[in-house]
């Protein structure tokens, strides 16, 4: 059977790897390509590069960057932020990236999920999705979080799902940066509505939180930034552990 | 001089990169003169298997790809193409291995696509010299060859038992991809280039 999936989320600005608590006060902890041969080697399933830097030259660099990372590494990885166009896709898929992630750009024209799972297959299309709880209601996000959609968590899930999404990375807004694990039962209610593969993101604190949402959130990858950037869970140590707890990974 | 079959489908500087990786000189191209003269060729492939093999056809490959006594490896859709036909798109294939690609069919435990790590059972022959069977590959894809006579080795995504890779004389694929599959697919790399 295919195996659950650990993925490290690196946030880049101007090429070089920093991680937001909340999103903000930013800092940096090292070089975007060093870092990610150093976790495939460590054993990492997929890396996920988001590039979070605001301006046209950051965006530039980062496209630089992603030649230089499919160059160093040797497993599959995403790359998303700031993606608004099929051309976008289509410069980042040159460049080497196995596949992008869209999050405000789906949002606010949804048509761009179909025009790229069409041109470069569903497998090349990860549909992000940040959201928060209100009043009891999973409410999507954009611009990393801090505008409002009226949009229901799972209804567009669904509609992403249905428009070619290969798979949907669902951040918990209220779990991010929080450390006391992830939204575990959202994740339960997202896999068994849909039937391509979830990564949840948001709130991995230990290797406890990590083997919940894996059985119990029933999620297929779990992503997650400082604890591994600070060192705090080597990722052997995290698959071997997860391995002896019944959980299928590859070591 | 290692050619890796440009015919405009999807990421094939991942492979090219591999083989840097590994020191080898490759080029990519869609002239036919230097696929012939290459010591080596891979056939890649991302996507469609429909589109891809109205492409390959476009670029006017197909018989000097089946003409070729050199080894060649295709890769997932590349594979794929090199079967007898597909399901996707109803397609009419090379025909080289003996086989049909058909689709996953939709299960709750096995999620389409078929798409993470996964171990390949039974590795067969120089292309999997030192990979012992239970080694982790990286596969992305909705439809999967079929198990035949040609199966070199073996993998299984829920009910389904299919064909991990083929060969059939010169002829080699792998439905998964061994430029993203770290270690275990840079030494099945290696182990083609050595051929």
């Amino acid at each position: 059977m295919v195996t659950k999936r650990i993925i490290p989320c690196l946030d880049v600005k101007d090429g070089q790897v920093v991680k937001g608590i909340n999103f903000q006060s930013l800092r940096e902890v090292g070089d975007a390509v060093e870092m990610g041969v150093q976790y495939s080697r460590d054993g990492a399933d997929e890396l996920v590069y988001l590039d979070i830097s605001a301006s046209l030259e950051g965006r530039r660099t980062f496209v630089r960057l992603v030649e230089r990372i499919s160059m160093g590494i040797d497993i599959p990885f995403t790359v998303g932020g700031g993606i608004s166009s099929a051309d976008d896709a289509a410069r980042l898929l040159d460049a080497g990236a196995d596949k992008i992630s869209i999050n405000t750009a789906a949002v606010s024209s949804p048509g761009l999920i179909d025009e790229i799972a069409k041109r470069y297959g569903s497998q090349f299309v990860v549909v992000a999705i940040d959201a928060k709880c209100i009043d009891g209601k999973w409410i999507c996000t954009t611009h990393g979080g801090s505008r409002l959609t009226r949009l229901d968590l799972f209804e567009w899930a669904l509609e992403a799902q249905e428009r070619g999404a290969g798979e949907i990375l669902f951040t918990s807004m209220d779990h991010d940066g929080t450390r006391n694990g992830y939204a575990d039962a959202v994740y339960a209610s997202l896999a068994s509505q849909l039937s391509i593969p979830v990564i949840a993101s948001g709130g991995a604190g230990t290797i406890e939180d990590i083997r919940r949402v894996l059985t119990e959130g029933r999620a297929d990858a779990a992503l997650a930034a400082s604890i591994f950037h600070f060192g705090e869970i080597p990722i052997r140590k995290l698959k071997a552990s997860l391995r002896q707890s019944g959980v299928n990974v590859r070591l | 001089m290692i050619a890796i079959i440009d015919y405009k489908c999807g990421n094939i500087r991942s492979v090219g990169n591999a083989l840097s990786r590994l020191g080898a000189e490759y080029c990519l191209t869609s002239d036919p003169a230097a696929i012939l003269a290459a010591d080596k060729v891979i056939l890649p492939g991302v996507g469609n298997a429909a589109e891809s093999m109205e492409r390959l056809r476009e670029s006017g490959l197909c018989d000097i790809i089946k003409s070729l006594r050199r080894p060649v490896l295709g890769i997932c859709v590349g594979m794929q193409l090199m079967c007898r036909r597909s399901e996707e798109g109803d397609t009419q294939c090379l025909g080289l291995f003996d086989t049909d690609v058909r689709r996953f069919p939709d299960s709750a435990e096995a999620k389409v696509p078929h798409m993470g790590w996964n171990s390949i059972g039974n590795p067969d022959g120089k292309l999997f010299k030192g990979i012992p069977g239970g080694s982790f590959v990286y596969f992305v894809h909705s439809y999967y060859p079929g198990l035949c006579s040609d199966t070199i080795a073996t993998c299984r995504h829920g009910d389904v038992l299919f064909s991990a890779a083929l060969r059939y004389e010169n002829f080699y694929g792998t439905q998964f991809h061994p430029e993203k599959s770290g270690v275990t697919g840079s030494a099945i790399l290696q182990n083609f280039l050595n051929l």
